[in-house]
């Protein structure tokens, strides 16, 4: 090896430093060996892998690994930091239980239901995926098969799979995690403002005189966004924080204002809020007179339980949960008149000095504020109400549309928004916010799509928790789970979930990475490819669509979902799965296979491989011969061009660091509805709500009512569930790195002391946790981050060894029919 | 599933806890390990172990990567980290490590949104846990192929 003069120089005063300090250079740490080149690591961009905030990922690559990630200083969402998550993306491919061929339950070499998994090649796994399929389709029709996707596939996965699942099997039991996690802020934006996603942005961050969290634990549910909600908190002293929680965590650390109540009752707080607002005469009336329009929404709506059960069968609004009658601005006021402070905070649990204060953040015109929510909201049996009642407040002052003045839906997963709501793998959606119960809507899909009209059935499938309980009842018959670990996350787990999967009458296909609960309970295990492993695009919380390129090569056998879904399709001709009338009136699609129909549709294939950068690997792409992922990005942003949802072109994503929908003639948009920031308004018209035939958003009159299942006697304490900053959601990726692993091993009962003294238990004891469904064995913490007032614990869900899902209550919220996690009985005793 | 009897035999949560040594069994089916994967039944009952200890040795951990946030090698129980205080900052603050001995806090600490290099620690750096957490003594579930970027040569062209 050469030095040169200046090399020479730097090694001496390393030397010399280091005799100075009296310690040795090891040899390891002296030169570099192998030059400079050695040194070298390929960085590339790509969103992180974890929640819906959306953070920009610097990954670097070394021969064919990932070797090191750091925040991304160019992304605008974090600019360079990450949480500890983000800072381990670098290990989550790497847990040494990779899954790396497909594994079928066999006994004497074929499959059986009873069978052991058995390593098998694709050809062979599809085969008799295939064959399941098709005998359910002959004996039972398009009704009995059924996809259980995702929030976290990338937006050509979940396009790929509505097209396959709508156009190719004619079925719309497709639906995604994501149900559990944001549908009901999704049906409240529809039913406000008739269109999905927030009206603002995180540049609301910097803008906002005071942030509301309503249920929300930004502190370990969003940290990023949290450093930027902190950053302008202790950098303005005249901002206010208020933490809503029904127990005090890790963000009430940061509140002027924390308020701990009643579970349930944040609707009565949401309420009370107006009636302050109105009778202090702080409504603007200039803007709730222009835009803003007032309805009256069905009461006793139910708790979207089994039919048969008492608490259906006796509510009396349960037939029509969503239906809204007009009334005026007047009507409204008396309605919320009975909500007053005194009443509130005897229900809630609250002292009258903070629902004073609370208010007055809403009620001061001068004051701007940003309200944030997650899953306290959407988790809950009244979560489209606690949704719209929070819009409430904001139209009644104007405090929307501008920045600093936000009602802002954070989102759990990295492409909710993306991937869920935009594409629409709900069971009643379609692209661009239209649904499968509009002809209109189906006729554009089934002429973008190039198939024929009449192919998309109209009648909405089987949203997440009727898919377990047809799958139970065995209506439901081949299914196909990607890119989630349901068994850990669905409600009521023992009763309604597992007996559906081992159904002998049904067959289960799990995809995953990984060996979690839910593959190990299927027939057939798919490796996937995860992550940088594949050409990806997700979409955040704020509307940002951002991409990345496939980085390295998944393990052994695993394939991405999009690979997966499209070779799927190879194995169906329509003379199989569609019917003979839709045949001979189109008689040119007689006799070509799904993939020809929905993939090589002229449309989705257009685009050669030559258009990938040379250097570029894409696994998809290669193996189909065209460029796959631009070719159905293309096609599915026809939907929105034009309509108010319009997406950037294809090969833009690839530079920058996203942009936020819509984008016009090259511009992201940051504030909607407002003159100035959203081309879709017009001049002179200032707000303009347009997904709203009249172009007003809806203010909505909803009473407060009690939760589906509220201690008593015999189950005596609230069970709240929830996650924790170091694990996501299930784990299944962060409980494989290491260091995640060791800084939260295992789920555990958070608890108040006096509650554990009562019942005989000390902290760290060994519990029994018993619902009126099903038990977990777990250990008592009054000590730790979360402090639990008494009558409420709180137990997180990320472990699989602890299912605390087998005591929850599979009552959802009537409208979104998104399941409460947050709210049920439970009584504890000493293990 | 292959191996999963006697899989579960080494893995029964006890008063020490035993994990399978290795994740996929030499056939590449998967073993059980009930924290990622369920217990071989999923929908029984599960011991649950002992809390595990936190790890106080004061030891400074090897970062996987220069980026990565070094891990916090003492107990942080009962730290106050509020609006109001920041007890890391009591010996991280760079005014404070001459008399702590505690590392400052990195210089990214002290940049803003903007980049720009504050006189102290960034506001959007106040809360520590975000990005630093503590250890304890559990055992990984299963092994991590992760390579130190040291350890990967450059193939031969």
């Amino acid at each position: 090896m050469k030095l040169s003069r200046r090399d020479m120089l730097k090694s001496h005063a390393a030397a010399i430093a280091a005799g100075v300090a009296n310690i040795t250079v090891p040899a390891a740490a002296q030169p570099v060996e192998g030059g400079v080149g050695s040194l070298e690591i390929q960085w590339s961009k790509a969103p992180c892998r974890f929640c819906g905030t959306g953070c920009g990922v610097m990954v670097g690559v070394k021969e064919g690994k990932v070797v090191a990630t750091h925040g991304d200083t160019l992304a605008e969402v974090n600019r360079g930091l990450n949480c500890i998550k983000g800072y381990f993306l670098s290990k989550i491919m790497y847990g040494g239980d990779r899954l790396t061929t497909p594994l079928l339950r066999k006994k004497n070499g074929v499959y059986t239901k009873d069978g052991e998994f058995t390593p098998v090649g694709w050809d062979e796994a599809f085969d008799v995926m295939a064959a399941q399929a098709k005998k359910t389709l002959k004996a039972k029709g398009p009704t009995a098969i059924g996809m259980f996707g995702s929030g976290q596939w990338t937006i050509w996965e979940g396009y790929a799979a509505t097209k396959l699942m709508r156009a190719g099997f004619r079925s719309n039991n497709l639906d995604p995690n994501a149900r559990h996690c944001m549908a009901s802020a999704a049906y409240a934006f529809m039913r406000t403002f008739g269109m999905d996603e927030p009206m603002g942005c995180y540049d609301d961050f910097e803008a906002a005189d005071a942030f509301v969290l309503w249920g929300s634990n930004m502190a370990e549910m969003h940290p990023i966004l949290w450093t930027r909600l902190t950053d302008r908190r202790l950098s303005h002293p005249h901002v206010k924080v208020a933490v809503l929680s029904t127990f005090t965590n890790r963000s009430s650390d940061l509140a002027d204002i924390p308020i701990v109540f009643k579970p349930g009752t944040d609707l009565a707080i949401l309420n009370y809020i107006a009636n302050h607002i109105i009778s202090t005469g702080r409504v603007n009336q200039d803007f709730v007179n222009k835009h803003t329009s007032f309805v009256k929404g069905a009461v006793d709506i139910g708790y979207g339980l089994r039919a048969e059960h008492p608490l259906q069968t006796k509510a009396k609004g349960a037939a029509d949960p969503g239906a809204m009658q007009p009334i005026d601005f007047e009507a409204y006021a008396r309605f919320v008149k009975d909500y007053t402070l005194d009443n509130v905070s005897k229900l809630s649990g609250v002292e009258r000095g903070f629902l004073q204060e609370l208010a007055e953040l809403y009620a001061d015109p001068k004051r701007k504020v940003m309200s944030l929510w997650t899953m306290g909201f959407n988790q809950h049996v009244r979560g489209v109400w606690a949704n719209q009642l929070v819009y409430n407040l904001h139209l009644l002052t104007g405090k929307i549309s501008e920045p600093g003045n936000s009602p802002f839906s954070l989102t759990g997963q990295p492409s909710a928004c993306g991937t869920a709501r935009e594409v629409g793998t709900f069971a009643h959606r379609l692209p661009a916010d239209m649904t499968v119960t509009n002809l209109a809507h189906r006729k554009h899909a089934e002429e973008i799509w190039r198939v024929p009209t009449g192919t998309i059935p109209e009648k909405p499938g089987y949203h997440a928790v009727e898919q377990d309980r047809m799958l139970r009842d065995g209506k439901l018959n081949f299914y196909w789970i990607q890119v989630n670990n349901n068994l850990q996350a669905a409600p009521n787990s023992s009763r309604e979930t597992y007996p559906g999967y081992r159904n002998p009458d049904n067959f289960i296909v799990v995809s995953d990475a990984y060996p979690t609960v839910t593959a190990l309970a299927a027939d057939l295990i798919l490796p996937a490819a995860m992550w940088v492993e594949k050409e990806g695009a997700y979409g955040n919380a704020e509307r940002r669509t951002h991409f990345w390129r496939q980085l390295v090569n998944a393990p052994g056998e695993a394939r991405s979902d999009l690979w997966q879904l499209m070779e799927f399709s190879k194995r169906f001709i329509t003379d199989e799965v569609w019917p003979s009338e839709l045949l001979a009136a189109n008689p040119n699609y007689r006799g070509k296979s799904l993939f020809d129909v929905l993939f090589r549709n002229g449309s989705v294939d257009r685009f050669p491989l030559t258009e990938l950068p040379a250097e570029v690997e894409n696994q998809e792409s290669k193996s189909f011969g065209f460029y796959v992922q631009k070719g159905l990005f293309e096609e599915y942003a026809g939907f929105g061009r034009g309509h108010g949802h319009d997406l950037a072109p294809f090969d833009s994503y690839h530079e920058g660091r996203g942009l936020r929908w819509p984008v016009v003639n090259g511009k992201e948009t940051r504030w909607r509805y407002r003159e100035g920031y959203d081309p879709y308004v017009k001049p002179g018209q200032g707000v303009h709500f347009y997904g709203q035939p009249d172009g007003k958003a809806k203010i909505l009159a909803v009473p407060y009512e009690p939760p589906a299942e509220s201690p008593d006697k015999d189950y005596d304490i609230w069970l709240v569930t929830g996650r924790v900053l170091e694990h996501w959601h299930s784990g299944s990726m962060t409980m494989r790195v290491p260091e995640l692993y060791k800084a939260f091993p295992g789920a555990r009962c958070f608890m108040h002391a006096e509650d554990a003294r009562a019942r005989g238990i000390n902290n760290g004891a060994e519990i029994r946790l018993i619902s009126r469904r099903g038990e977990i064995r777990t250990r008592v913490d009054t000590q730790g981050r979360n402090r639990m007032p008494r009558g409420v614990v709180f137990v997180p869900w990320f472990d699989a060894s602890q299912l605390i899902n087998k005591t929850t209550l599979d009552a959802t919220d009537p409208i979104s029919k998104q399941t409460d996690f947050k709210k049920c009985a439970v009584k504890i005793v000493p293990a | 599933m292959k191996g999963l009897s006697s899989a579960l035999a080494g893995v029964v949560f006890g008063g020490s806890l035993i994990f399978a040594a290795v994740a996929l069994s030499a056939d590449g089916t998967p073993q059980i390990v009930p924290r990622l994967t369920g217990g071989g039944q999923p929908m029984t009952d599960n011991q649950a172990p002992p809390l595990p200890r936190p790890i106080t040795d004061d030891v400074r951990k090897m970062r996987n990567y220069p980026e990565q946030p070094p891990i916090i090698p003492h107990s942080i129980e009962n730290y106050q980290l509020t609006l109001k205080t920041n007890r890391c900052l009591d010996c991280h603050r760079r005014q404070f490590t001459e008399g702590s001995g505690a590392p400052m806090i990195s210089i990214t600490h002290f940049m803003n949104r903007d980049g720009q290099v504050l006189a102290d620690v960034t506001p959007r750096r106040y809360f520590c846990t975000e990005c630093h957490v503590p250890q304890t003594d559990a055992k990984p579930l299963v092994p991590n192929t992760f390579e130190d970027m040291v350890h990967i040569k450059k193939a031969k062209p």
